[in-house]
């Protein structure tokens, strides 16, 4: 019985983790490109609130999904447009706009706090949830679940496998060599940031319409999973699964500061809330640690054997950004 | 393919790059473009390959108009080029980056590909590895891979811009070698370069290109002081051997110093150098001198051994204390480690200057500017901001931007891409330096320069250091061979009995 208690709740990890590799998977795309769409938390939020809203209204969940997903590439429209066309910074768009988003979904939302909503249900698939372990697992849960572990593969297979990622990856790398190669850099950034962008809006209504089902205002919880999404795109070294495995990890946490709650009396519970958060921002901090000139100096101190293994690790690490992220391609 | 350039013009801002560009290329010959930097070579040929737009002007292949707008028009044209510095994605392997832009079905196939990767390699005698790293490979190495690139796309013209800056004395013979073949294939390849030498051992006929315009054209045999003419407009006559100012007084002592890098070990490295001596680093790119040059100004941790500056050991400090002790290095990449972009040369002599206090005097500092202008014959004003300045005044600013008191000065590749003009008057200015006293180190591809200008030359190979050899007692064979790794047990045995020598 306690065993299957766990695996409920490991089951819920992974559906909670889902809107996270859905936002992710959209920003790994976009900064693949080139683009860091800094508006995330800001589209989380308006799109839970609109696919919310939208559902309820039409008491369509898919309409709800496609009101995110189509609020999500527009607000990455406005990104790519002020990056790309404009050759404004893209820190300074995106924080405006994830502002912007975020006000916007408290104020415009606000009518329809609490009440009562629609939600995607379980759906087990026949058969295969009936194996043991794996079947409650992976097998018993919503649709959009099951399409983020399918957007994981394809996501993968996508950028490393097929053409057009392994340009992709050239238009972040050096949209010069793209460029020379016969891409259409700029084209290729819009249509990877506003698919980011749809990535994005989806994951919001991901949370209303099913993780955390219901419009709760600012008390939500929604806000700051967004820079989390950022967070763990650098972790994931703009790989797709690696970002899924940073996804879960942080899901994880959240549910561990929930279960341990009634055990660690001691600790307020707020604290056990909030600390999936900083957490993932230290794990962060050693992804790139072998970087730091400081440790290059105290490593050369010691032995050779310990300094090589010690290396190695720090480089299997490592994660290093598209070297155009952030910077605009012109053809002079 | 026969290639006819009609009245090309291109404007940058105020800078006029190509004017009324007028001439033809036969099919099947190697044609050389040369000028010196800035003469609007490079333009004209990222035009011919769609890289950039002209203002106005065709081109015609095979006598019909072609209209070329981006490189994917010039590639099915049958037109590809290779940038001076190889536009290739440099974390990626080898065989990603022959396959990008090779149009096909949306899953690759990885196999085929490496199968015709191999076989065009082998045909060619070339030595790139599919499976390594671009990010590994040297520029020679990256060079081959875009000619193999270029040619499973079927590209039957190759533009060449600048190919022999940064590879060794091998590479380039195996790369004229290569573009003989390409010619006697059928194949027409364009040789931009500012070198004189190379143009004429290669070239079946040259055009030669002054601030924008046609100089002048000429076939074999090459007249070099007429072509030197066309080049700058007015005769120059290159440098007599300087002599060396070394005395005895020690600058740099290296005691078995032994640096790390993922990809390279060096180890007991043993080097005195005095007062006025000027040393050259030669090897092929990534064998190990950029490591020691870089240890040398604290940039690089050493991990064994000690570093001693002027009598005091300063192993294991980091790069300001280095500069303390009269330590200087000057980068390869002058904009990106060298020179601030964005800022004036003035804010560049205010910001090394000594001007004390928060407040800035611009103009007691632009009166200093303006003798340093003139003294370094720079082609600029104090306002006029770095990245607009050519390469060789880029390189002009940064020597007049070193302090007046040095003891070593630390060079990577001082004359990068500059004519033959620059190249001399850089020198002459570091000489300057040596008759007060400073001692230099500098890496440098060209095995020529090295011979005119060093009094010593180290060769590294894959991490293995030379001791110091007198560079009046080498020469240019010599030292190629120890560059690609051969007759390194000769100088060692010599070595040997020159300090057993010593000992008796």
């Amino acid at each position: 019985m306690e065993n299957e208690v766990i695996l409920i709740g490991l089951a819920g990890v992974l559906a909670s983790a889902a809107p996270v590799i859905f936002a992710t998977i959209g920003e790994t795309f976009a900064e693949r490109s080139g683009v860091v769409n800094l508006s995330v938390n800001g589209t989380m939020l308006l799109t839970a609130m609109a696919g919310f809203v939208a559902a309820v209204l039409t008491k369509s969940v898919v309409v709800g999904f496609l009101v995110g997903l189509i609020v999500g590439a527009l607000v990455a429209l406005l990104v790519a447009f002020s990056s790309i066309t404009l050759k404004l910074s893209q820190v300074a768009v995106g924080y405006v706009l994830t502002m912007t988003c975020r006000d916007l979904a408290y104020f415009l939302g606000n009518p329809y706090v609490g009440i009562e909503g629609v939600r995607i249900n379980v759906v087990p698939i026949p058969v295969l949830s009936d194996i043991p372990i794996l079947g409650t697992l992976l097998f018993k849960q919503d649709v959009m679940t099951y399409l983020s572990f399918i957007l994981i593969v394809v996501a993968y297979v996508w950028i490393f496998k097929t053409r057009p990622g392994m340009m992709l990856q050239g238009v972040g790398e050096r949209p010069a060599a793209a460029h020379n190669r016969g891409a259409n850099v700029n084209r290729l950034r819009y249509i990877y940031t506003v698919l980011g962008g749809a990535l994005v809006g989806i994951s919001g209504p991901m949370y209303s319409l099913s993780v955390k089902a219901g419009w709760q205002g600012t008390i939500s919880g929604l806000d700051g999973i967004g820079w989390i999404v950022l967070a763990i795109t650098i972790f994931g070294a703009w790989n797709p699964l690696r970002a899924a495995f940073g996804a879960y990890l942080f899901a994880l946490l959240q549910w561990l500061g929930l279960v341990l709650q009634p055990v660690l009396t001691g600790i307020p519970s707020q604290v056990l809330q909030a600390a999936p958060f900083p957490l993932m921002i230290l794990t962060l901090l050693f992804v790139n640690i072998g970087d730091a000139e400081w440790v290059d100096r105290v490593l050369a101190q010691l032995p050779e054997g310990t300094r090589r293994a010690i290396v190695r690790i720090f480089r299997a690490l490592r994660s290093q950004p598209p070297a155009a992220l952030g910077t605009p391609f012109e053809r002079q | 393919m026969e290639i006819e350039f009609r009245n090309i013009n291109k404007t940058f801002g105020t800078v006029r790059a190509n004017i009324g560009i007028h001439f033809s290329i036969p099919a099947g010959t190697i044609q050389g473009i040369l000028g010196e930097n800035g003469a609007g070579k490079s333009t004209l040929m990222k035009i011919l390959s769609g890289y950039i737009l002209p203002d106005s002007g065709e081109i015609y292949l095979d006598g019909e108009l072609a209209k070329i707008e981006n490189p994917a028009d010039a590639i099915r044209y049958g037109i590809g080029m290779l940038h001076q510095d190889p536009l290739d994605f440099p974390p990626m392997k080898a065989l990603d980056n022959f396959m990008i832009g090779k149009p096909g079905s949306l899953f690759p196939a990885r196999r085929e590909a490496e199968r015709a990767f191999l076989e065009l390699r082998d045909q060619f005698g070339f030595t790139v590895d599919p499976n390594s790293y671009v990010d590994s490979m040297t520029v020679g190495e990256r060079q081959q891979l875009e000619i193999l690139r270029l040619l499973w796309l079927g590209v039957r013209v190759f533009i060449l811009d600048e190919p022999t800056t940064g590879i060794s004395a091998q590479q380039k013979e195996k790369l004229f070698l290569t573009l003989r073949r390409l010619a006697d294939n059928g194949n027409t390849v364009v040789f931009v370069s500012h070198k004189l030498e190379d143009v004429e051992a290669l070239c079946d006929r040259v055009v030669v290109l002054r601030r924008g315009e046609l100089a002048g054209q000429m076939t074999p045999p090459y007249d070099t002081d007429r072509l030197i003419e066309m080049m700058f407009g007015k005769v120059i006559k290159l440098d007599e051997r300087l002599p060396c100012s070394a005395t005895d007084q020690l600058v740099l002592r290296l005691q078995n110093v032994a640096i790390d890098d993922y990809r390279l070990q060096i180890r007991n490295v043993n080097l005195e150098v005095r007062c006025g001596e000027v040393i050259g680093l030669a090897g092929m790119e990534g064998s190990g001198q950029e490591l020691l040059l870089r240890a040398c100004a604290g940039l690089v941790r050493t991990v064994g051994g000690r570093v001693i500056v002027n009598g005091k050991d300063l192993t294991g400090k980091d790069t300001h204390s280095f500069m303390r002790h009269g330590v200087t290095f000057m980068p390869a990449s002058r904009l990106e480690e060298g020179l601030i972009p964005g800022l004036s040369i003035n804010e560049h002599f205010i910001l090394t200057g000594e001007q004390k206090g928060v407040f800035i005097k611009r103009d007691k500092a632009k009166s200093y500017s303006q003798n340093k202008i003139s003294e370094y014959s720079i082609r600029g004003f104090p306002e006029s901001r770095v990245e607009a300045l050519s390469g060789g005044n880029q390189q002009r600013t940064l020597l007049a931007l070193l302090k007046e008191e040095l003891s070593l000065i630390l060079l990577e590749h001082p004359t990068r891409g500059l004519d033959i003009e620059s190249t001399i008057y850089i020198w002459s200015k570091l000489k300057e330096r040596c008759a007060k006293g400073a001692a230099i180190l500098f890496i440098s591809p060209d095995l020529e320069e090295i011979l005119q200008y060093s009094d010593r030359v180290i060769v590294f190979f894959s991490g293995r250091v030379s001791p110091p050899l007198d560079a009046t007692l080498t020469n240019v064979d010599q030292l190629g061979q120890l560059i690609g790794g051969k007759g390194w047990e000769e100088i060692f045995e010599k070595e040997q009995v020159g300090v057993s020598n010593a000992a008796q």
